[in-house]
């Protein structure tokens, strides 16, 4: 008997939530697109929810090119992208978020000071394998590199134009932390991670070196001026011009209210 | 209670509810597991009917984002470095099994008994940032760079350890006390007492407690992931850094789409069906000596 009541109960108890999902009491939005984007828009998505409980929004990954296919066939309201919009796509309205970017790192004792993409090419590809030219010392180089699919790959296969199989790594790590300890006890490593979390280990005293890239050294400032060349902005996109929910998520996403999420995650806010 | 079962003439209530909660409980274990290698069949299927069965073999390497997928490198890389560990850790095990338990003072047993249990208590993450903060650098002094098979091993032994040691000194407890005294009864030295009357008794006991640690070496991710390198490749020397199957799927899990996503998942099955396979030679061993010893 009591058995039977618990069921009803959580029969009827189920069927009410599902009403509530498809009702129409709640604003609804649906986001896809970039993995690289995906978890700060679900913690803003979730802020936003806490703000205004009357909304759902859900948030899913499948990459960039699905946040842009998505948004115009309708399938989600906004689209999230980790890079800016091409000309091929000017009929699509994009809101830049936040940036991205990379720094290579060594070692605080590699005497190293800055790096050209060349050389980088070379380290990466093998042609380099020492440290110092005369090989007086067996310095031979580590490369750190990122696994398949992460997104800082993906920033750093764009700018050396390199496929991820002519790459030649001795070591390869998963998220940026991993990239951190691994450097930071190999003197002869090189790797890259996150600007944002190369700057908090290297502010914290872990023995790391951020490399300037081509005479530019890897700064917020060199970032938010666009000098620094391994950065990416992050956008979200629409079909229409935003208006109700869509919009308010949007502007909610570019206001102060979600600074700390975006350094949270180690982007860096776009503004001041 | 089965033994009793025709025993028993008047069932209590207690009882039917007792065995009624059992079955449930066991056939929750066997759905469980029945789930997982369905679910993990449905994911995979994406990934096995787009590539041809030999692809997963005979790809040039593992780069799925280029529609490579040979899972070679890795699966040699999983045995290279969970069988090395087995190889140091066995031997080890059951020597210090014996001596904790038939030569140790009384006081040092206990102290070594409980270092045993403390090393199995150790989180596997605490004992790979050990690994990369204490072991590479050493190795990095020998050969760079230092992430390796080597240091995989190392650091697995000692996370394997406590299982076949605990194992083995389990088994040897169970060894009746009267075939022991026989030994001593007919003059045999201590020393033979052990190798010729005690192990082959709990062989069965020690070879399960092998199994286990081999299982444990295989599943381990967040160590191997740390400290071996996770590059895909035959590694030619212990030196050299490797990757495992379970570091590949917990390397790019977080960020695979589509096929990519799905052929972890055929990661995950090989995985499965390898630990599956142990079980099963761990039975059929049991099964055997048992056979035999009848």
């Amino acid at each position: 008997m009591r058995l039977n009541r618990l069921l009803t109960l959580l029969i009827s108890t189920l069927f009410i939530t599902a009403c509530g999902q498809s009702g129409t009491a709640k604003e609804h939005l649906v986001i896809t697109g970039s993995s690289t984007l995906a978890p700060l828009i679900s913690e803003i998505a979730k802020r936003y929810e806490q703000l205004h409980p009357n909304t759902r929004i859900d948030v899913q990954t499948g990459g960039s090119s699905r946040g842009i296919s998505d948004v115009k066939d309708g399938a989600s309201d906004i689209g999230m992208i980790s890079r800016s919009l091409k000309t091929s796509e000017h009929d699509l309205f994009g809101f830049p978020i936040a940036q991205d970017g990379i720094c290579i790192i060594t070692h605080k004792s590699n005497p190293v000071e800055k790096i050209d993409r060349n050389t980088l090419l070379k380290i990466y590809t093998g042609k380099i394998t020492q440290w110092t030219k005369s090989g007086d010392s067996n310095k031979v180089i580590t490369v750190v590199n990122k696994a398949d699919g992460r997104s800082t790959l993906e920033l750093f296969l764009k700018y050396t134009q390199l496929k991820p199989s002519e790459i030649k790594a001795h070591i390869i790590i998963g998220d940026n932390e991993q990239g951190i300890k691994t450097i930071s006890n190999n003197p002869d490593a090189i790797g890259y991670v996150s600007i944002g979390t190369a700057q908090y280990h290297s502010d914290h005293g872990t023995p790391i070196k951020m490399l300037g890239l081509n005479g530019i050294q890897p700064s917020l400032k060199n970032i938010k001026n666009h000098t620094y060349p391994l950065s990416r902005t992050l956008n979200l996109v629409t079909k229409k011009k935003p208006s109700g929910l869509v919009q308010k998520f949007i502007n909610f996403t570019q206001s102060k209210q979600v600074h700390d999420l975006i350094k949270a995650q180690y982007f860096i806010q776009i503004g001041s | 209670m089965t033994l009793l079962r025709h025993n028993i003439l008047s069932k209590s209530v207690r009882d039917q509810v007792l065995v009624f909660v059992l079955i449930i409980s066991s056939l929750t274990t066997i759905a469980l597991v029945c789930f997982i290698f369905l679910f993990l069949i449905l994911e995979s299927l994406p990934a096995l009917s787009a590539n041809e069965f030999s692809q997963w073999l005979s790809d040039p390497s593992w780069h799925p984002t280029e529609g490579q997928y040979n899972l070679y490198p890795i699966m040699i890389g999983t045995l290279a470095i969970a069988g090395g560990s087995v190889i140091i850790t066995t031997p080890i095990g059951i020597a210090s099994a014996i001596f904790l338990h038939y030569y140790a003072p009384t006081p040092v047993a206990i102290f070594f008994r409980r270092i045993i249990e403390l090393l199995a208590g150790i989180p596997s993450v605490i004992y790979g940032f050990w690994g990369l903060v204490v072991l590479v650098p050493v190795i990095i002094q020998i050969a760079p760079p230092g992430q390796s098979v080597l240091a995989g091993i190392i650091v697995l032994s000692m996370m394997t350890l406590p299982i076949i040691t605990l194992a083995t000194e389990t088994a040897l407890i169970c060894v009746p006390h009267s075939t022991i005294y026989g030994g001593y009864a007919l003059g045999l030295s201590k020393i033979s007492v052990i190798t010729k009357i005690i192990l082959p008794q709990a062989k069965p006991g020690i070879v399960s407690g092998v199994f286990l640690q081999t299982g444990r070496a295989i599943g381990e991710t967040m160590v191997v992931l740390m400290v071996c390198g996770n590059v895909i490749q035959i590694p030619d020397s212990i030196l050299d850094p490797a990757r495992t199957l379970t570091a590949n799927i917990a390397l790019e899990m977080a960020y695979a789409t589509d096929i990519h996503r799905s052929s972890l998942f055929v990661t995950g099955l090989m995985l499965l069906l390898s630990i599956s396979c142990l079980t099963v030679i761990n039975e059929f061993f049991k099964k055997n000596h048992h056979a035999r010893t009848l």
